[in-house]
């Protein structure tokens, strides 16, 4: 399995996690985000787009695991990120990580999450009956950074 | 020298174009930008807060002071919402 996609096709959370878990060898945790594209207030959102950048974004995704892989002691670690057009509800990006124990494990997954957030090149916009607006970045999410 | 710069969503909007190969002697990408805002006002304004804004260069995100020595490609965009 490739550690790291970027796809604009839909995915099975369930089935990928299953997948990844078949092919880490000597692991005893396994944890797993998926991100999921939130509504507005009363169903108002029509779709999300997600823009991104061919070929930094998936540089960008090799480098943030690799340098998960580095700093725990993990066996494994996968990062998978759509792109194009997506409803409410369906999955937008997942990551997963197995260790020996659960603190590497946890931790990882957090780290992929937080430098996922501001570092890979991705855009959002939502599209509502009254018009688009492009997702504006969060300081805790620049903020979250620090703590690694 | 020739230099592919790319502008990623709202200022892909707002300069009406996504790609664009341009011819430029800056040494830096803050040259680059000087050199971009002057073009027109629609760079001006698109250009006006690079406090908004990010770079990349051959797809690595730089500081605005990074050199351009040799670099086929720079990229500007707002701060990234992945996730």
């Amino acid at each position: 399995m490739e550690p790291v996609r970027v796809q604009e096709a839909a995915f099975d959370p369930g089935q990928e996690l299953n997948a990844f878990t078949a092919t880490v060898s000597g692991a005893g945790a396994v944890v797993s985000f998926s991100g999921v594209t939130r509504d507005l207030a009363e169903g108002a959102l029509d779709v999300m787009e997600i823009e991104h950048y061919p070929g930094m974004t998936e540089k960008a995704l090799l480098s943030i695991r690799d340098e998960a892989m580095t700093r725990f002691s993990l066996t494994g670690a996968m990062i998978l990120h759509r792109y194009g057009r997506l409803a409410a509800g369906d999955p937008i990006m997942m990551v997963a990580t197995a260790a020996r124990h659960r603190a590497d494990a946890f931790s990882a997954a957090e780290f992929l999450m937080d430098y996922l957030k501001s570092r890979a090149p991705f855009w959002k916009k939502e599209v509502t009956p009254e018009g688009a607006r492009w997702v504006a970045a969060r300081t805790e999410d620049e903020k979250a950074l620090s703590r690694w | 020298m020739k230099i592919d710069v790319h502008y990623f969503a709202w200022l892909r909007e707002r300069l009406g174009t996504g790609r664009e190969t341009v011819e430029t002697e800056a040494g830096t990408v803050d040259e680059l930008i000087d050199e971009l805002r002057a073009r027109d006002e629609g760079y001006a304004h698109a250009f006006s807060d690079t406090g908004a804004l990010r770079a990349a260069v051959d797809q690595d995100l730089v500081e605005f002071d990074a050199r351009l020595d040799g670099a086929r490609e720079v990229a500007f965009f707002p701060p990234m919402t992945g996730g």
